[in-house]
């Protein structure tokens, strides 16, 4: 099966990705941070068993990966693309990774809780995202017994996760939003209803991608259903607002520009990661709004999650200078787009 | 300039994040961007958060009272912006509920209870829900909705007192 980023997802012309994460901690074991490394040992066991000898059927689609035996900078491609989170991946030590074929769902084991459910998918797919992810939770709950308050919910290592110990994330590509310059009054916005929104420009000051993520930031007191349609009604208004600033753009500038990112990236010899990620913006937007059809917008996706650094040298077998990398992204880029 | 992470070499990138509006712009090195850089894309750590609620008002707590789980203080809790185990949130509730309240708005579960927890959790969590449905019924004025979930209510708490 192809990676989750090549499937197919709702809006994704806007919505890039989401993502659901449990936190999960095993009773009678202090967290992480308490915890002396034969009772990570222990957790690794304990939790791993719980799935892989679950006898559920699927158990047989999950491998598992020792975080301390893999390279540091393969962990790295990891939280490249998004799999792990950089912390995760930047110290192994008694730490464990349940990985699923699609790459779709991630168990990480001892990061900041005991166990933290994370699943993936392309376009806007909160509802089926949690109920696989609360499939799974139901699977380890048979076999183990989660630290649990009927007052204050799943118990977690920082309280900012308390509750339901569940996050709802969706990744969005708004560069009409950020042309007009109304980002930071949408983020005002969101702010104010229990959302968070985090933006990157990437490695430089210059380059734009126009991509950010939108999460729900409290936990306790809210059903997990609650949190979920609060943070889809808040994405579906930012879908509709970019669609609509993306129809106020001149026509004419619009094609030249996404025509000229595509042929750069279709003939560039070497690029770097910021150079890429702004032409890429601007290709995935002309792709969203039909003007270039000839490339599928998974392409760009997928392009996006595995030309960074560590994701390259990865695919190298080994350490690359930024020259290096640059000639090799370039070569990746322009083998996926000149295939069409 | 020297890299803000680890103060020894030699910052050559300058990533950019935006939380809420807020930018905030770190000087780096090549090495620590790569980790950190990824870090930006990373919308789950909150913890900073957490840590600030404790800057200016720390809750006066008497330095002795250890949590019998791992023998954390709260002390040492509201340094870290960590607990130490499931079993702090029951020795220092009454020095946390505030600063729950502030985080989270609210102080009671409303979400999935594990299939496995005790019959009383659950019938707990039962009620609770249905006061709530209550709750809003009256506030949206569906009386006749709230007079439902009143008698739910009612022989629930009946068989509660029963057993
Ligand atoms: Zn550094
Ligand atoms: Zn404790």
């Amino acid at each position: 099966m192809c990676k989750w980023y090549l499937q197919p997802g709702e809006q994704k012309d806007v919505a890039v990705s989401s993502r659901i994460r449990l936190a999960r901690n095993l009773k009678d074991m202090p967290f992480p941070n308490k915890m002396t490394p034969e009772q990570k040992y222990d957790v690794i066991q304990k939790v791993s068993d719980a799935l892989l000898q679950s006898g559920d059927p699927v158990a047989a689609d999950y491998r598992f990966i020792d975080m301390d035996k893999i390279s540091r900078n393969e962990a790295y491609a990891m939280a490249e693309r998004h799999l792990i989170s950089p912390d995760f991946a930047e110290n192994g030590q008694g730490r464990a990774l349940l990985l699923n074929t699609d790459e779709s769902v991630s168990i990480m084991i001892n990061e900041e809780d005991h166990i933290r459910i994370q699943v993936l998918a392309a376009g806007l797919q909160l509802e089926q995202a949690y109920q696989k992810a609360e499939q799974i939770d139901t699977l380890l709950e048979q076999r183990l017994q989660f630290a649990f308050d009927s007052n204050l919910g799943y118990l977690t290592e920082c309280p900012t996760n308390l509750g339901t110990g569940m996050r709802a994330c969706v990744m969005v590509h708004i560069p009409a939003l950020e042309a007009m310059g109304t980002v930071s009054q949408l983020a005002n916005t969101i702010s104010k209803i229990g959302l968070t929104m985090r933006g990157t420009y990437g490695e430089g000051s210059e380059v734009k991608c126009a991509m950010y993520q939108i999460s729900n930031q409290i936990t306790l007191g809210i059903s997990e259903k609650a949190a979920i349609d609060n943070l889809s009604a808040m994405i579906k208004q930012i879908l509709a607002r970019e669609r609509q600033a993306r129809q106020g753009i001149d026509h004419d500038k619009l094609e030249d520009m996404v025509f000229r990112a595509l042929g750069l990236l279709r003939s560039a010899r070497m690029i770097s990661g910021d150079e890429f990620l702004g032409l890429a913006s601007k290709l995935r937007l002309g792709i969203g709004m039909g003007i270039i059809t000839e490339v599928p917008i998974e392409t760009v996706d997928a392009l996006i999650l595995t030309c960074r650094p560590a994701s390259l040298q990865s695919e190298a077998g080994g350490a690359l200078d930024a020259e290096s990398r640059d000639k090799l992204r370039a070569r990746k880029v322009r083998q996926q787009l000149n295939q069409q | 300039m020297l890299c803000i992470n680890c103060g020894k070499r030699q910052a050559t990138t300058h990533i950019k994040q935006t939380v809420n509006g807020q930018t905030h712009e770190y000087h780096l090195c090549p090495e620590c961007a790569m980790k950190l850089g990824m870090a930006s894309f990373n919308p789950f750590d909150l913890s900073d958060l957490w840590a600030s609620l404790f800057k200016n008002d720390t809750p006066e707590v008497s330095e002795t009272v250890k949590c019998p789980g791992c023998g954390s203080t709260f002390e040492q809790i509201a340094k870290r912006g960590k607990l130490g185990c499931p079993e702090c949130y029951k020795t220092f509730y009454d020095e946390l509920l505030p600063s729950l309240r502030k985080l989270h708005g609210k102080t009671h579960h409303t979400g999935k209870v594990p299939g496995n927890a005790d019959e009383g959790t659950k019938t707990a969590r039962a009620l609770k829900t249905l006061q709530e449905q209550l709750q809003s019924a009256i506030e949206s004025e569906e009386y006749e909705k709230a007079a439902q979930l009143r008698d739910q209510i009612r022989r629930m708490e009946q068989q509660e007192g029963d057993q």
